[in-house]
């Protein structure tokens, strides 16, 4: 979790992202910082994101991008 | 033809129960089209008693009424000036101070941020409306109120009266000073300009467009008016779609997309993630692009996975419509070879001006491949009328053609650096302000930003000069990289004194609100000062 949000800060700093309940509609994460965190999180944890799993739900807190981390990690 | 409102008359005869703009919501018939613009021009010139050719600005999102808003005010005998409603309140005062509009249009959902510029404009301005019983600066109208009933008798006469070099909207680009500019289009300068798109890229009533750009940016321009004039259907995909991918993919499925006309960075998204792995677009025909350099290697990536469709780079500002040059891939690129800007279209021309005034000829200069370099100038009927309420910057791009001394001819210098290759296509250099002097060598930055093209790993790269250390700085975004490997790859393609001196690596790169790499803000934050 501590990657997670270390990533995340790199990506786009100057978020509360551990209180944060809505990443996409609040309008954190934009097409183009959306590219940028895939590649990274797929980089840094050795993890496939593919585009099918880049969907509001999966990317609505950090909660549930790191639930979808370890989902991927374990197939 | 005189007045762009024919493209949606024309077309209301032709085809009045087909879908003119649409989103997943729902869309306009070009009869509801017709209908809605009317009404609402009326309506306007109801509430500005009168007003003529002056200007009116809509703050709406992106969504099919809005188009009627425009077509709406130019109804009513003025012309339209599209706000981002979720742009900063300092650009759009900025904006509104220049503009100085008769009314805004809005809706409720915007009503809040209406007023809220209204009441600030009058703080700015002093003096302004203080003694009377309110401060309004200019009228709100709320779309939500429409008056469907107001006389429509008036339009005829605003009609008559209108002729071709009356404005249609001001479009608003950055200026290099901070403030913005207000580009004036007329009506003769869209009707000329959607002429050439129709015919180069074959638009007709099996036209559907999968719109990408903001109403506010030059580009929707070709696509929303080559539809009315067509017949075609416009499709706004939702920005979140280029967030998630899958849905954009199924969006172009779904409404059936046959055409696109995208800024590079979104067609980028679709290689970034290499789409075609997981979905197909069949529908797709024609794919076409502006707004800045498109890289090669994501272009190269489409061009594999849809090997059929037509590509074309368009190039131009906004002060010539849209376009002034095109080029449709006719042929193969290198990952680290440059597309061209090609040549100019049917009815604008184009002309390449060396530092002294003299007309670069296509010449090839046998060491280079290329021919000398210049500063491009536009001229015809696509060029805009000026910039609003600023008769100083007009003056500075819209000048008297250097090679026509013997009658008035008003010509764009674009400050775009040009030169031919040896195909006779124009290529792309850099902002004439964006070139360098390094070493004693005069270098274009984009040059070495084409070299870096052909690197793995690396997404999204920029090339800033930092005048103050006289070195060059090579900033990318992607897999870290060895400087001795990065260094490699530019030795093998650029001369030494165009070596970039420092290699930063960014996690995000900066973008501007139309999506291009912001370059100021990389300058402010890696240059020495």
């Amino acid at each position: 979790m501590e990657e997670l949000l270390k990533i995340l800060n790199e990506v786009k700093p100057g978020v509360d992202y551990e209180n944060e309940t809505d990443l996409i509609g609040h309008g954190v994460l934009d097409s183009i910082t959306m590219v940028t965190l895939v590649l990274q999180l797929s980089d840094e944890f050795d993890v496939d994101i593919s585009p099918v799993d880049i969907t509001p739900e999966n990317f609505k807190t950090v909660q549930t991008i790191y639930d979808m981390i370890q989902r991927l990690e374990d197939e | 033809m005189k007045n762009i409102l024919e493209f949606i008359e024309n077309s209301a005869l032709r085809y009045p129960d087909k879908l003119a703009v649409a989103d997943e919501n729902g869309g306009l018939t070009y009869g509801q089209m017709e209908k809605l613009s009317r009404q609402i021009g009326a309506w306007i010139y109801e509430k500005t008693d009168g007003d003529k050719n002056k200007p009116v600005a809509v703050l709406l999102d992106k969504k099919p009424e809005s188009v009627a808003a425009y077509m709406g005010v130019v109804y009513s005998g003025n012309f339209y000036v599209v706000l981002d409603a979720e742009m900063p309140v300092s650009r759009a005062e900025s904006i509104l101070g220049t503009l100085k509009p008769v009314a805004v249009v809005t809706d409720t959902g915007h009503m809040d941020k209406a007023q809220e510029l209204n009441s600030r404009d009058v703080q700015a301005d002093g003096c302004q409306g203080q003694d009377t019983e309110t401060n309004e600066v200019f009228r709100i109208l709320n779309l939500d109120e429409l008056d469907a009933e107001a006389d429509q008798s008036v339009l005829g006469t605003v009609r008559k009266k209108a002729i071709d070099t009356d404005p249609v909207y001001a479009l608003f680009t950055s200026g290099s000073t901070g403030v913005p500019k207000g580009a004036v289009v007329s009506h003769r300068n869209i009707i000329a300009y959607i002429d050439w798109y129709t015919e180069a890229f074959d638009i007709d009533e099996h036209t559907i467009f999968g719109s990408q750009t903001p109403f506010y940016f030059s580009m929707s321009v070709s696509d929303l008016y080559s539809t009315l004039k067509n017949g075609a259907t416009l499709y706004i995909i939702p920005k979140a779609y280029f967030t998630f991918p899958m849905k954009l993919m199924e969006f172009m499925n779904t409404y059936r997309i046959n055409t696109i006309y995208w800024v590079p960075s979104a067609l980028q998204i679709v290689a970034n993630y290499k789409l075609f792995q997981y979905a197909q677009l069949p529908e797709l025909k024609k794919v076409l692009f502006a707004g800045e350099v498109m890289p090669t290697k994501p272009l190269n990536y489409w061009i594999q996975n849809l090997p059929d469709a037509m590509y074309a780079n368009l190039f131009g500002p906004t002060e010539t419509t849209d376009i002034c040059t095109y080029y449709v891939v006719d042929r193969e690129f290198a990952d680290d070879e440059p597309l061209p800007m090609g040549r100019a279209c049917n009815n604008c021309d184009v002309f390449v001006l060396d530092e002294n005034g003299r007309e670069v000829s296509p010449e090839i200069d046998p060491e280079t491949g290329f021919s000398h370099e210049g500063e491009l100038y536009a001229r015809g009927s696509f060029v805009a009328l000026g910039y609003f309420g600023n008769a100083e910057k007009t003056r500075e791009a819209f000048v008297q053609n250097p090679l026509n001394p013997n009658y008035p001819e008003l010509v764009y210098k674009t400050g775009d650096l040009v030169k031919y290759n040896r195909y006779g296509e124009l290529v792309y250099v850099c902002r004439k302000d964006y070139q360098i002097k390094h070493m004693g060598y005069r270098i274009e930055l984009g040059e070495i930003e084409a070299a870096a093209g052909a690197i793995d790993g690396i997404r999204s790269y920029a090339c800033i000069y930092d005048d103050a250390a006289d070195k060059i700085l090579f900033i990318y975004e992607g897999k870290k990289k060895d400087e001795t490997e990065l260094l490699k790859a530019f030795q093998e393609r650029v001369p030494h004194y165009m070596e970039p001196n420092r290699f930063v690596r960014v996690t995000s790169m900066p973008h501007n609100a139309n999506g291009k790499i912001d370059r100021k803000r990389l300058k402010a934050e890696y240059a020495q000062h």
